[in-house]
């Protein structure tokens, strides 16, 4: 097998034994080794997450991880008496991590047998191990990207945000409103592409085509004056949320052909791909263009075509659909057009958007002629 | 599954879909109220929606009928829960 192994995305530590040296119950000056700083330090910047799963008195222990400097490395600590297995199940469900990506290291075999009884998918370490996981593979992302290393400070204020909107009560589009979200869609670079091959990697559940484009692929479209390869960031007052999207359109005389649209899962309660989607559908109308978006049915993305379809996509037939490869076309196996004749939409009133201006010169030259 | 038809009639079905949205989004709105105008509902509702319509009157919502008209407002919501059902008595398959 080659298949490399699934990079974990989550890591949870053990504090007594394992972190720290000695029990903080008998003694409130145990000491973290150097080397298990460093580790938290190297998984942090690798984009890793890390939680806490301890039986200890909670206030306690986070006292004394202050103390040592690196309370601020981790996320979601449960630190309390209740079974090791359900602190997993927290820390998974809080941050909607499927089991096989989260690891567990613990010193005690006890607490790692009880932890694999219930979650069989979580992959568990001895305490021996620490200092020598970031030299595995499953703790070492082929790409390190700008968001990875900010990863920690993105959830740490998602959090944030989820508790301020638990506190909220009225409409939707009120709390939206109070967030001060600004989408920003821009031309991507070379340097965004490992965002957005990540992006591509990551959200399944968001992937219209559910066909992945290489850094590769994407790479050459950049360059290519027929395609646009976008970017979208998304901001609001509690800090970045990162790459949130990445749109890949194909430009032709009198359609535009929306290949690839992917959103990550953590903005779709923003309306971030409604909000896309009617940029996108303005910049068509201005260019008198239609829209024609690739759309693969697969058992994960029903968002998407409930997306497209309340912004008006259809499946009907167009005569600009003969611009485009053919639905019949041997890569294209499964994948449909939703089409849409594109008119002018309001703005959102929940965020203010940024964009470029969007048309190919060759085309609009060519329309013009 | 079929035994319950005779309770579910407009009126029904409007009376639970105004409750459903009242305690989702902590405002009940009029039954010809265009929920996505005002802002009671925006599209990141929709699939929440699409799904509870579908689990709660055991019906199936694709294709065109998952057009934004169709969830505009608790009226034009039910008239697509009346006509699915009635749809699916008949047997009908796309």
């Amino acid at each position: 097998m080659s298949d490399a192994p699934t990079l974990v995305k989550c890591l949870v530590w053990d504090l007594d034994n394992t972190l720290w040296r000695g029990t903080l119950l008998e003694d409130s000056e145990v000491a973290l080794p150097d080397e298990i700083r460093r580790t938290i330090i190297e998984l942090d910047a690798r984009g890793i997450l890390q939680a806490v799963a301890s039986k200890n008195d909670h206030d306690h222990a986070w006292e004394r991880l202050e103390q040592l400097g690196v309370a601020e490395y981790f996320v979601l600590p449960q630190i309390g008496w209740h079974p090791k297995s359900q602190s997993i199940k927290e820390i998974a469900d809080q941050l909607n991590f499927a089991m096989k990506t989260i690891a567990f290291i613990d010193d005690q075999p006890a607490e790692r047998a009880e932890v694999a009884y219930h979650h069989a998918e979580v992959r568990c370490y001895d305490a021996d191990q620490a200092a020598e996981l970031t030299g595995l593979p499953e703790f070492s992302p082929a790409v390190v990207t700008v968001d990875a290393a900010r990863r920690r400070d993105m959830y740490q204020a998602g959090f944030r945000r989820t508790a301020e909107r638990e506190s909220f009560t009225g409409p939707d589009e009120e709390f939206l409103r109070s967030l001060d979200l600004v989408m920003e869609i821009k031309p991507a670079d070379e340097g965004d592409l490992s965002r957005v091959e990540e992006l591509t990697l990551r959200t399944s559940q968001m992937n219209a085509t559910g066909v992945y484009y290489s850094d590769a692929d994407l790479r050459a479209l950049i360059a290519d004056p027929g395609h646009e390869v976008l970017t979208v960031t998304l901001t609001d007052r509690f800090g970045p949320h990162g790459a949130v999207g990445v749109m890949l359109l194909g430009y032709h005389e009198r359609v535009w052909h929306l290949k690839l649209l992917a959103t990550s899962c953590r903005v779709v309660s923003f309306g971030a791909g409604a909000v896309l989607l009617n940029w996108l559908i303005t910049e068509a109308a201005e260019s008198g263009v239609h829209l024609a978006a690739d759309f693969r049915r697969t058992d994960r993305n029903r968002m998407m075509e409930i997306a497209y379809r309340f912004a008006g996509f259809t499946g009907d037939a167009c005569d600009c659909l003969a611009e485009l490869p053919a639905e019949t076309a041997p890569d294209r196996a499964d994948i449909e057009f939703r089409h849409l004749v594109a008119e002018r939409r309001p703005g959102p009133t929940t965020m203010s958007v940024v964009g470029p201006a969007l048309g190919a010169e060759d085309a609009a030259g060519a329309a013009l002629a | 599954m079929t035994a319950v038809q005779g309770g579910t009639d407009g009126a029904t079905v409007e009376k639970e879909l105004t409750a459903f949205l009242a305690e989702q989004t902590g405002t009940e709105p009029t039954a010809d109220q265009d929920l996505f105008a005002t802002g009671v509902i925006s599209s990141m509702f929709a699939l929440q929606l699409v799904v509870h319509l579908e689990d709660e009157y055991d019906i199936e919502i694709v294709g065109p009928e998952l057009s934004m008209d169709n969830f505009r407002s608790v009226r034009t919501m039910s008239a697509l829960v009346l006509r699915l059902q009635d749809a699916d008595t008949g047997s009908r398959d796309e």
